[in-house]
């Protein structure tokens, strides 16, 4: 595969000896005349998390449904584990999809939405995990509950869940933390840390900084399509202050 | 290097389980709202009530009048419930997690499919009768062509009117451009349809209108058929 250098294209890359399990090469997506993805290349292994900050318009969300096969790139490839997306079934199972819309059906119960995109995924025990996931995500109490009568941040855990509820080895998150309380919060970070430790690749899409980073082993800030900046994110000694520095200078200053 | 294959905890996408398995998901949203078809059943109980107090017996016999009557009723009711076919999905954007899941786009559209063709049905088992009430239609000697007449022609309906459903939906002007679009592809299906119940209803026999039933099985095959096949680029952004 080309450096993100040779290719012309920004991009980020974590090295493990076990191989990539996401690699996007030079995607660009263009809607009409403007490229609101331009030349993105990243390589992710499992258990890596990117953390992806950027203004609105960046061009993060594209970024992240081209990623999870929604969307078809104008040029470039994703993989993942090898295979292209959007690909076969057995490709798509493995992506889990968090995005700032809830994605459920108001008129059904927490349950019965959690358990059709159980069903969708190839869960054969869906009631099982529906429950366990539900639990995990310390909704279980109001599971039999129409999706319409929760509360926003009710709704993120549920659509959280909806996602979580196959064991996806990709998972795509855009803005997950959005009208969860702390309860909500600290319930999503340990199910992705599960996750994490469990072999699963995050992208994470936030405005918050510090939530971001508090997950990240990669982050990368996006700007008119690209990546303006990229870095691994160690686990002790990682500035928070000074990236929030140097977000503001690359964005709101415009010195990318 | 390869993708993990499917545990033992995962079975394989399944065609027809699939598509059944969102038939069900749409129809229990209506049986649960019931918005659609309360709206379709208001619709085609107004309409029936309209023509019969405009129609004048002494100048059209209700044999004539009847059928084309029926088929106007069951086309436009019909649409009532197309619209919220795909609406449901976009609402919340339920819609990328089906297109995300390993489910096919063909058993997406076969599903959507037939939750519309049971929507159809369900208003049509109520608005015949209606027809037959206000017209005095002989519908009982002969009622099970007409259950026949009536299966084929709604197959083809749902079928082109999921297709543009989904066309439609990813458009602002969604509820003005199904009809626009649909209504000249139920032509070929309306035109059929009523002329095989007017056949039927006037005590004629069924070869009498067995070209227009041929008409309307071929419509189902090369339409059905080819809406599955289109369905995947309707989806495309």
């Amino acid at each position: 595969m080309q450096s993100p250098h040779e290719t012309g294209a920004t991009g980020v890359a974590s090295a493990s000896a076990s191989g990539p399990a996401l690699t996007a090469e030079a995607l660009v997506r263009a809607f009409g005349g403007r490229r609101a993805v331009n030349g993105v290349s990243l390589t992710l292994q499992g258990g890596a998390c990117l953390a992806l900050f950027g203004p609105n318009g960046a061009g993060k969300t594209t970024l992240l449904r081209l990623l999870g096969g929604l969307l078809k790139p104008t040029t470039g490839t994703t993989r993942l584990h090898g295979q292209p997306l959007p690909g076969d079934a057995e490709t798509r199972r493995l992506v889990g999809l968090i995005s700032h819309h809830a994605m459920l059906y108001p008129a059904l119960s927490v349950r019965e939405n959690v358990r059709f995109a159980a069903e969708c995924q190839g869960v054969i025990d869906a009631d099982e995990a529906t429950t366990r996931v539900l639990t995990q995500l310390r909704v279980v109490d109001r599971a039999d509950t129409a999706v319409r009568y929760l509360s926003r941040g009710l709704q993120q855990r549920v659509s959280i869940a909806r996602a979580l509820v196959h064991g996806p080895q990709l998972v795509l998150l855009d803005e997950p933390y959005t009208g969860l309380d702390e309860t909500g919060a600290l319930a999503l970070t340990d199910a992705l840390g599960a996750l994490k430790a469990n072999g699963a690749t995050l992208v994470l899409v936030t405005h918050n900084l510090s939530e971001g980073l508090a997950l990240a082993t990669h982050s990368a800030i996006m700007q008119h399509g690209t990546f303006v900046d990229e870095q691994p994110v160690s686990s002790s000694g990682f500035d928070v202050s000074a990236y929030q520095a140097k977000y503001r200078a690359l964005v709101h200053e415009g010195l990318a | 290097m390869s993708a993990p294959r499917l545990s033992t905890t995962h079975r394989p996408p399944s065609y027809l389980a699939d598509a059944w398995r969102i038939a069900r998901k749409d129809l229990l949203i209506e049986f649960r709202t019931r918005s659609a078809f309360l709206a379709a059943t208001v619709f085609a109980v107004l309409a029936v009530v309209i023509f019969r107090f405009t129609w004048d017996p002494t100048a059209i016999p209700a044999m004539d009048l009847a059928p084309g009557v029926l088929w106007v009723i069951f086309t436009f009711s019909g649409l009532l419930g197309l619209n919220r076919s795909f609406g449901l999905e976009l609402a919340e954007r339920a819609y990328d997690g089906l297109l995300a899941s390993q489910v096919s786009r063909e058993a997406i559209f076969t599903g959507k499919v037939i939750a519309n063709l049971v929507f159809v049905l369900c208003v049509q088992t109520l608005a015949l009768p209606a027809v037959a009430l206000f017209f005095d239609l002989p519908v009982g000697p002969s009622w099970g062509i007409i259950v026949a007449i009536v299966l084929l022609a709604s197959l083809g309906l749902s079928a082109v009117g999921t297709l543009f459903a989904a066309i439609a939906s990813n458009t602002r002007l969604a509820e003005l451009l199904l009809p626009m679009m649909t209504l000249p592809f139920f032509v070929p299906l309306v035109i059929p349809a009523a002329q095989a119940t007017a056949v039927v209803l006037r005590g004629q026999p069924i070869a009498e209108g067995m070209a227009w039933l041929k008409v309307l099985l071929a419509f189902d095959l090369v339409f059905v058929f080819a809406c599955i096949m289109v369905f995947p680029f309707t989806i495309e952004e």
